[in-house]
């Protein structure tokens, strides 16, 4: 059988890995946006593990959550990029730094 | 012994894939290995014993936001390379903040905390047990507040992703409706004596 820490060990390098990308692609929003993905990612995987080991299905309710969370995180975050691609031509963090109407 | 493997199997490829999602020089490539993390933790939600979970995560995040990430990559002429300039100019302090929080988080999963011993292990959930009609039961009940308001989260970002992304044509010519339906014979015939 796996124990638990091994489940929490995968969840952690998911999640470092999604740190890590967001210091090194800070230019690309996209790519920011999958790299929070991951961390969401790796939060479900902690919550599935132990919901399994607790015997507590709760756990996978609040994944349930989650996964709505980010998926409507995804939908408004693309549309805003969209929006902002069509005045700017351009999708670089550094250009998203006027905000005047 | 298999499932060891199996876990094994999920959790190298799954990493694996992550890795390429943050390296890989084309964004199309990106989204590509999320997919494939995203079938990997599909798996070992297989593994934990949640089916629903690992089966939402393929159709909804595959199906559907992993496609419209890519619908969005490709729509958007972008010259990604470009993107890429100072890729590894925060990696000495991104990488020194992530070490610690990956070291950190390592030690408190395996400080024992969260061993057999603490929780022993129950092994798999017998074979005739339902893990979506668990799931509906609690779900319905204990946290029908929190699903109203899940649903209620998704309208909004529904309403407000078209609101975003909506863009009326100026030339184009439109119908008023209220116009049309409020409208008075008086206005339109007008009765001339001869």
């Amino acid at each position: 059988m796996v124990p638990l820490s091994s489940y929490l060990a995968v969840a952690a390098c998911l999640f470092s890995v999604g740190v890590v990308g967001l210091f090194l692609n800070r230019k690309n929003v996209i790519i920011i946006l999958m790299c929070i993905e991951l961390i969401l990612l790796a939060v479900n995987i902690n919550f599935a593990a132990f919901s399994h080991f607790l015997r507590d299905i709760g756990g996978q309710v609040f994944i349930f959550f989650v996964l709505t969370v980010a998926a409507s995180e995804v939908a408004v975050g693309l549309a805003i990029l969209v929006a902002f691609y069509r005045n700017r031509r351009s999708i670089e963090t550094e250009d998203i730094n006027t905000l005047q109407g | 012994m298999v499932e060891a493997g199996f876990f094994y199997l999920f959790a190298g490829l799954a990493v694996i894939a992550g890795l390429g999602v943050v390296l890989s020089r084309n964004t199309v490539h990106s989204v590509m290995f999320l997919i494939l993390c995203f079938f990997n933790a599909a798996g070992l939600f297989f593994l934990l014993d949640a089916e629903f979970i690992g089966i939402i995560l393929i159709l909804i995040y595959v199906g559907a936001v992993m496609v419209l990430f890519m619908f969005v990559v490709m729509m958007l002429e972008v010259n990604f390379a470009r993107l890429r300039e100072g890729f590894l100019r925060y990696l000495p302090a991104g990488g020194m903040i992530v070490l610690v929080l990956f070291i950190e988080i390592i030690a408190a999963a395996s400080s024992g905390q969260f061993s057999p011993e603490g929780s022993p292990n129950p092994g798999h959930m017998a074979q005739q047990v339902n893990n979506t009609a668990e799931i509906g039961k609690i779900l319905y009940t204990r946290y029908l507040l929190g699903f109203e308001v899940a649903a209620v989260i998704l309208l909004v970002a529904l309403v407000g992703a078209v609101v975003l992304t909506l863009r009326a044509r100026k030339d184009a010519r439109y119908q008023n409706i209220s116009r049309q339906v409020n409208v008075h014979p008086e206005d339109r015939l007008r009765k001339v004596k001869m």
